[in-house]
C-alpha cells in the first residue's frame, strides 16, 4: 500500500469576482453566481504558467515531507496547460527541485484529471518497489474563450503529492477508475481555447463518471459512504459537486471540507487534489476520506484514504485561499493574454 | 539563430537559475553566488563546494522600473531589488506579487521559481528565480 508522506498546494494571488465577467458581457451577474455557486477565481500573473505553479506546489510538497528530493524517482505532471506541447514540464520541475538526474518524469493530459492520474501511477510505482518516493502533480492556467461559459469558472492553481511506501500522514487504501469515450469538452491541436458540449457536460459526462468511480471504489473496497468522513469530488463550480452528493445521498457537511471552487474557481487539474489538501489540512486522525476525480472525456479516478496523523502543513491552502489582490476584466484579458496585437 | 548558440550557456545556469545553487569556500567559510570560480578571499588555499542557497532574505536596497528594456515593457511598473540573503550573499533579482508602493528596505522576501521571458513567440520560454513578500 502507499502513503502520502507529504503535500503541497499553489494558488496564484490575482483573483477576479465572477460578477464583473458577468457584467462585461451583459449577463445578470447575481444569476451566474448563484447558478455556478462561484463568486471569484484565481488567475495567473503574467510570470506564472502550469511550469511555475507546478514547481511552488512541488516546492510546498518537499518542504512538508521533509525528504530528501534526490530520494524522489518519478514526477508525473497532470494538466491541460503544459506551456510547451513538447518539452516536459515534470522535467523543469524536477530541476527545480533538486530531485534530477536519477528519476523518471512524463506529462500527463487527461482534462481535469492527469493529476490523479499520476498519483495512481506513484502508487504502482511505490507499490512494486521500483522507486522509494513518487511526485504527483496537478496543475493548470485553464483557458477559456472571452465571453464563453468556461470563462466564469477557468482559474489557475495546483498542488503536489509525494507518495511512498509508509510513514505518512495518510495511507492511500486503494483505487478504483472508470473511463469511458464521452465527448464533452475538447480541445484541437493549436486551438487557443476549448470547446464543450453545453449541457452534455453534466449528466453523461461528470454526474456518471463521478458516481460511477465513487461506486465502483466502494463495492471494490467492500465498503459504504457511511464510513467516510469527507468526500471530495471534482470541481468545476460548486453545483456540479454538490449536485453529485445529494444524488449518492451524502451529507452536505461531509463536502464542504473540500469544496474551495467558490472562491478560486476551477483550477482543473489541481481541482481535486486541493480539495484533498484543504481536508487533510484539517483532519483528524483514524478520519477518512473518499476522493473522486473528473476529467471531460471522460474519466474519474477514485480513491479511498484513512488519515494517520496531523498533516501539520505550514502552508496550508486556507492560506492561499486568503492571500489574494483583485484585478478587473480589463488587467485579467491583459494577464490571460486575450489581447490580440 | 541566435537563441541556439546561446543554448549551453543557458542550460549550463539551470542550476543557479532554478535552486539559487552557489558555492561555498570551506576554508574561509565565505559563500557566493552567483557561484565562483575560485575564492576572491583565500586564492589558491580555498576550497570551494556546491551550495543551495536560502531561499529567503531581506530587501538592501530596491528600484522601481517604468520604462523597461524591450521584453519587459508590458510588465511595467516592476521593481528590482538587491537582497541580502540569510548566508549575507547579495542577489539581484525581480520582486514579484507586490505592488512598488509596499516596497521598503528590510522587507522579508523569499524565492520564487517564474517565467522571466520567452524568446519569442516560438523559441524558449525562461524560468528563473524572482522573490516575493514573505508569506
Ligand atoms: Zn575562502
Amino acid at each position: 500500500m502507499s502513503d502520502i508522506l507529504g503535500y503541497g498546494a499553489y494558488i496564484p494571488k490575482n483573483r477576479i469576482k465572477i460578477r464583473k465577467i458577468a457584467k462585461v458581457w451583459g449577463k445578470n451577474p447575481e444569476l451566474i453566481e448563484q447558478k455556478l455557486g462561484l463568486e471569484e477565481k484565481a488567475v495567473p500573473d503574467q510570470d506564472e504558467d502550469t511550469i511555475t505553479i507546478a514547481t511552488q506546489a512541488a516546492r510546498n510538497a518537499v518542504k512538508h515531507a521533509d525528504i530528501n528530493p534526490q530520494k524522489i524517482g518519478a514526477i508525473y505532471t497532470g494538466s491541460e496547460s503544459h506551456p510547451y506541447a513538447v518539452k516536459p514540464t515534470s522535467a523543469t520541475v524536477g530541476e527545480a527541485i533538486g530531485a534530477t538526474p536519477e528519476m523518471t518524469a512524463a506529462d500527463y493530459e487527461f482534462a481535469c484529471k492527469a493529476g490523479t492520474a499520476g498519483m495512481q501511477n506513484c502508487m504502482a510505482l511505490v507499490e512494486s518497489g521500483k522507486i522509494d518516493y513518487g511526485m504527483a502533480i496537478g496543475a493548470d492556467t485553464a483557458q477559456s474563450k472571452p465571453g464563453g461559459a468556461l470563462e466564469y469558472a477557468a482559474a489557475a492553481g495546483g498542488a503536489a503529492y509525494i507518495i511512498g511506501e509508509k510513514d505518512g500522514i495518510a495511507e492511500i487504501e486503494d483505487t478504483y477508475s472508470f473511463t469511458t469515450d464521452t465527448p464533452d469538452f475538447w480541445r484541437r491541436k493549436e486551438q487557443p481555447y476549448p470547446e464543450h458540449g453545453g449541457r452534455f457536460t453534466g449528466k453523461p459526462a461528470y454526474f456518471r463518471h463521478v458516481i460511477n468511480a465513487t461506486k465502483g471504489l466502494l463495492k471494490k473496497t467492500n465498503q459504504e459512504l457511511e464510513n467516510f468522513d469527507h468526500i471530495v469530488f471534482h470541481q468545476p463550480n460548486t453545483k456540479f459537486p454538490t449536485k453529485a452528493a445529494k444524488k449518492l445521498g451524502i451529507p452536505k457537511e461531509k463536502i464542504e471540507k473540500g469544496l474551495i471552487v467558490r472562491k478560486v474557481g476551477n483550477t482543473y487539474s489541481g481541482a481535486t487534489l486541493l480539495g484533498l489538501a484543504s481536508v487533510l489540512d484539517d483532519a483528524e486522525p483514524g478520519e477518512k476520506i473518499l476522493v473522486t476525480s473528473f476529467g471531460s472525456g471522460a474519466g474519474s479516478d477514485s480513491f479511498s484514504i484513512k488519515v494517520k496523523k496531523h498533516a501539520n502543513n505550514p502552508r496550508p491552502v486556507k492560506k492561499f485561499v486568503e492571500r489574494k489582490k483583485y484585478v478587473n476584466y480589463g488587467e485579467y484579458t491583459k494577464l490571460a493574454r486575450k489581447l490580440k496585437r | 539563430m541566435t537563441h541556439r548558440k546561446a543554448l549551453p550557456g543557458i542550460w549550463r545556469r539551470f542550476p543557479e537559475r532554478y535552486r539559487l545553487e552557489g558555492n561555498k569556500c570551506k576554508n574561509c567559510g565565505e559563500h557566493f553566488f552567483p557561484p565562483r570560480i575560485i575564492c576572491p578571499n583565500c586564492r589558491r588555499d580555498g576550497k570551494l563546494e556546491g551550495h543551495e542557497m536560502s531561499k529567503e532574505g531581506e530587501i538592501y536596497s530596491y528600484t522601481i522600473i517604468r520604462s523597461a528594456p524591450v521584453g519587459f515593457e508590458d510588465q511595467t511598473p516592476y521593481v528590482l531589488a538587491i537582497i541580502e540573503l540569510k548566508e549575507g550573499t547579495k542577489v539581484t533579482a525581480q520582486i514579484t506579487d507586490v505592488d512598488p508602493e509596499e516596497m521598503e528596505i528590510g522587507m522579508e522576501v523569499e524565492e520564487v521559481l517564474r517565467k522571466i521571458s520567452e524568446d519569442g513567440k516560438k523559441g524558449k520560454i525562461n524560468y528563473g528565480y524572482k522573490f516575493v513578500p514573505k508569506s
